[in-house]
């Protein structure tokens, strides 16, 4: 053995949920363990257990380990102790917690996508309580908010995240590294309870069938039978150029998102608020989405700190044809949710539609329609969706279809 | 150690602290004393100067002057918070004399007192009656102060001052302005701190009183704060406080996203509950959330063109925006907590200085906080019975005093808006470490996983039955918290007591004991 010493996670004073290992193996003298750890008093002899039960799963029977604790959870502790562990030996063994029952739900196609909150895949402070600001989504981000001597310790957390960490029905989002790159990041999401993918810098339909032959090498060894969704994010200019071809290359393909920063970068501009730098790829990538039936996914809006200006670039984004952005900060979900939530004339059409289905569903009709237009049955999902999102705002009441009825009679 | 009797929440308290016979909680409101206040002795005009010049050469001539000698209890009070200077001489200066045994009695510690560990060890000091908090906390839960602490709360002092529990021997107070004869005020100088309230009842009720000052005015002093007729010596000293620390310069709205949502789900529950109204007395901290709370009661009160008549202090920035934007009538103030609030009593009319004295008294005539529609406090943990404690953290340890908490618990609604755990420690217990204040005063816990309604309150849990707030049992609460930090063990605690938690009317409500580390 060359190296015996390995490190992973985090520390310091500003460092919370997180905990620092330093793993030395050794020649003899069994295991020692040295806690630091600000929860010892409650947690201490569990931690312990913890640290020995992942040094025996790993057959390691002569090692120091140091743990300097700032109130993580077991899974975050577990995580980064294997990533030590694995820093040392090499291994396939994984010390897995199991998924929570909680975290088994399932994702659709069609589902809202309007707001998705990034979390940095190596931060475990951030997990804990993302799911409580009720996004749509959730990014365990694997690119570019990990550093890159990190991003081994960050797959592991971010899978044990993936299985443990209730996100309350927030859809299950990993962003891995740009491919190929990306593509070792895989095995550690794809078995693990992830919905879909963001795939970054996505640049022709080549990457993207790279990564479904990838992955469904792994739903096979796993046996994981879910859909897998993706969402190839549009950076550069060859990605616009390529945006069709992109969106069409995967039945998977459930929405493109632009990222602005890069994209940006690769003209040799500036960013500004008005985006107007940006309008073509925008409108461009737009149109593709609309015309391969995904949906076109807006960037980050940076200033966490101006509501005002996040609503008015929401308001532009949404007439260009968008139907959400991503947040950087959960403040931000409740002004994009406000500011995407269907119009006056999109509610009354849904109700109309839904409507519609609970009659011919009455009548033991197989057929929905409205007038004399037929309605085809992913238009009343969407449509009930648009009424579940409308009561959930407190847009219309639950007995709206009461209301709608007596409205209709009288 | 003298015998233990099981009180009234359970707990199990001594008859006996520090030589004392003390009573077992009995009960909210259990407790009626009897006969007649305590009183100083009566003083004579004669013995004071004509010209009114009490102007003493240096706090150490004042305190001898007034007979510091072993086992003295000195008070002080704390509004220059964090950046009081004069406390630590009092003791330096007995220290050098060699004075044994005194009891500090401040109406709150802070960290820049840790200095007097080293006097609780040699000796100088023998106990602190007050709140402990960081290494002073640590120092007296690992058992190493020699006599047993005391925490009351702000009223729990006035209460065990004016039935003569504690006799003050020497009141030193530190004051931003005074004038020769001793009328003081926390207007001006440049420490100024707003308002004395917490200094009243020393004043009124020591033996000796030293007011110590380092801006010197002519007389008169106005307003008098504190009425020079009650005071024995005036000193001035270089500096009595560090600015800075004495009143944040800001007072900051949380910025974490987590505590934002309780406080908007608070605001929320005080809305749909109808516990905000036109016309509503309130009160709520100078933390991050309780801000928060502040500021969207604030936008809401603007929204639907109402206001609250009045707001009970601690002061900062955003209830003087309040009274300054017409969303709040009246501030009466025990506290100035900013460099906004202070500036605000000096120039707004309906800005009031209104001493804890009239707030949090068991043996007054009746109470503000009693009128209170909504109080926000704090906790560090409450337990399935709506018990909080705000004194130990769950690993044992003393760390923060009561403060207003207990008084502030009598009002019509108290709402606790706290996360469900901190850093792995989950807030809510099967039993707190230590009970500060009984459940059955306890209405509301908000926190980032759902809102509890105490079971008690079926006028609130029938009001909000179709709301569509997270309402949720206690229990529900803490099987989440639970299941997300995992099965925590218990501290390791000796049968030795280190310090006693009084309640309001000074019977023993709970213990702390000893950490064995």
């Amino acid at each position: 053995m060359s190296t015996k010493i390995a490190t992973a996670g985090n520390a310091g004073p500003k460092v919370r949920s997180d905990c620092f290992v330093t793993l030395e193996l050794k020649d003899s003298g069994g295991v020692q363990i040295d806690l630091k750890s600000k929860v010892k008093v409650l947690y201490g002899d569990s931690i312990v257990k913890l640290c020995s039960d992942v040094l025996a799963f790993y057959d390691i029977k002569n090692a120091h380990l140091q743990l300097e604790d700032s109130g993580a959870l077991p899974l975050v502790i577990a995580a980064r102790i294997e990533a030590a562990v694995k820093e040392l030996i090499t291994t396939d063994k994984e010390f897995l917690f199991p998924i929570l029952d909680e975290n088994i739900y399932s994702s659709e196609k069609e589902q809202f996508r309007f707001s998705r909150l990034y979390l940095p895949g190596n931060t475990p402070s951030m997990m804990l309580n993302a799911g409580i600001h009720h996004p749509n989504g959730i990014i365990l981000d694997l690119e570019d908010s990990v550093a890159y001597a990190k991003k081994k310790e960050a797959q592991l957390l971010v899978r044990n995240a993936l299985r443990g960490i209730d996100f309350y029905g927030a859809e299950r989002m990993v962003r891995i590294n740009q491919i190929p790159n990306g593509l070792d990041d895989l095995k550690y999401i794809v078995p693990n309870n992830v919905h879909l993918i963001l795939v970054p810098k996505c640049e022709g339909a080549h990457q993207v069938i790279q990564l479904e032959e990838e992955i469904s090498k792994i739903k096979k060894a796993f046996k994981v039978k879910h859909n897998i969704y993706l969402m190839p994010i549009i950076e550069s200019a060859l990605g616009v150029e390529k945006a069709f071809e992109i969106a069409t290359s995967s039945e998977n393909i459930v929405a493109l998102a632009i990222g602005l920063e890069d994209y940006t970068a690769d003209l040799g501009t500036k960013r500004t608020n008005e985006a107007t730098e940006s309008l073509y790829a925008r409108t461009r990538m737009v149109n593709a989405c609309k015309a391969a039936h995904i949906q076109a996914i807006d960037s980050v809006f940076s200033d966490v700190g101006d509501m005002d200006a996040l609503r008015a670039t929401i308001k532009v984004s949404k007439g260009l044809g968008f139907e959400g952005m991503g947040c950087i900060h959960p403040r931000q979900i409740k002004f994009i949710h406000e500011s995407y939530a269907p119009e006056a004339d999109e509610i009354d059409k849904a109700k109309k539609i839904v409507n519609a289905f609970i009659d011919a569903t009455e009548k033991g009709l197989g057929v929905v329609s409205l007038g004399t237009k037929m309605i085809d049955p992913p238009v009343v999902k969407r449509a009930e969706k648009t009424i579940r999102l409308a009561i959930n705002l407190g847009l219309i009441s639950e007995n709206w279809r009461k209301e709608f009825l007596n409205e209709q009679a009288g | 150690m003298s015998k233990l009797v099981k009180n009234a929440v359970g707990r199990m308290v001594p008859t006996e602290i520090n030589g004392q016979e003390v009573i077992p909680f009995k009960g909210v409101g259990k407790h009626r004393p009897a006969g007649r206040k305590y009183a100083p002795p009566i003083p004579t005009a004669m013995d004071y100067p004509d010209d009114g010049n009490k102007v003493v050469a240096s706090l150490k001539e004042a305190l001898t002057k007034c007979g510091l000698k072993d086992g003295m209890t000195i008070s002080t009070h704390h509004h220059l918070r964090d950046g009081d200077l004069v406390s630590n001489t009092i003791f330096d200066i007995a220290h050098e004399i060699g004075v044994k045994d005194l009891v500090w009695f401040p109406s709150a510690s802070f960290p820049c007192h840790d200095p007097l560990i080293k006097y609780l060890e040699d000796g100088t000091i023998n106990r602190i009656e007050g709140s402990m908090n960081g290494p002073l906390g640590k120092f007296v839960t690992q058992g190493k102060m020699k006599g047993t602490a005391v925490l009351r709360s702000h009223g729990g002092r006035v209460q065990a001052i004016q039935d003569g529990e504690v006799k003050i021997d020497i009141a030193v107070l530190a004051a931003p302005s005074s004038d020769p004869f001793g009328n003081a005020n926390a207007l001006n100088g440049p420490s100024a701190c707003g308002v004395l309230g917490y200094a009243t009842t020393d004043y009124l009720y020591a033996e000796k009183v030293i007011v110590v000052t380092d801006k010197l005015v002519d007389f008169p002093n106005l307003p008098m704060e504190i009425q020079g007729n009650y005071v024995d010596y005036v000193v001035v000293v270089d500096k009595i406080g560090i600015p800075e620390k004495i009143v944040s310069g800001t007072t900051q709205i949380t910025k974490s996203p987590d505590r934002l949502l309780i406080a908007e789900l608070t605001t929320q529950f005080l809305l749909e509950s109808g516990i905000l109204k036109d016309g509503c007395y309130m009160q709520a901290g100078a933390g991050g959330t309780s801000l928060a709370i502040g500021y969207f009661v604030h936008q809401l009160l603007k929204e639907k063109g109402w206001k609250s008549k009045v707001g009970f202090g601690g002061s900062t920035k955003y209830m003087v925006q309040m009274l300054e934007e017409g969303t709040m009538e009246h501030i009466l103030d025990a506290q100035a907590f900013d460099l906004g609030a202070v500036a605000s009593i000096a120039k707004n009319k309906n800005h009031h200085q209104f001493p804890v004295f009239n707030a949090y008294n068991y043996h007054s005539k009746g109470n503000i906080t009693t009128m209170m529609d909504i109080m926000i406090l704090g906790a560090t943990e409450v337990d399935v019975h709506f018990n909080g404690n705000v004194v130990t953290h769950s690993d044992g340890y003393l760390l923060h005093g009561i403060g207003g908490w207990q008084n502030c618990l009598h009002a019509k609604n108290v709402i606790l808006p706290i996360p469900l755990f901190r850093d792995r420690i989950p807030v809510i217990k099967d039993e707190v470490t230590t009970i500060c204040g009984p459940g059955e005063m306890i209405d509301i816990i908000v926190t980032e996983r759902g809102i509890a309604i105490n079971p008690k309150r079926t006028d609130l849990i029938e009001k909000m039955k179709d709301s569509k707030l997270p309402i949720k049992t206690i229990q529900e609460l803490k099987a989440e918290a639970d299941a997300i930090c995992g099965p925590s063990q218990k501290p390791n605690l000796s049968d030795e007591i280190v310090a006693a938690i009084k309640w309001v009317d000074g019977t023993v409500i709970d213990v702390v004991r000893k950490v064995i580390e």
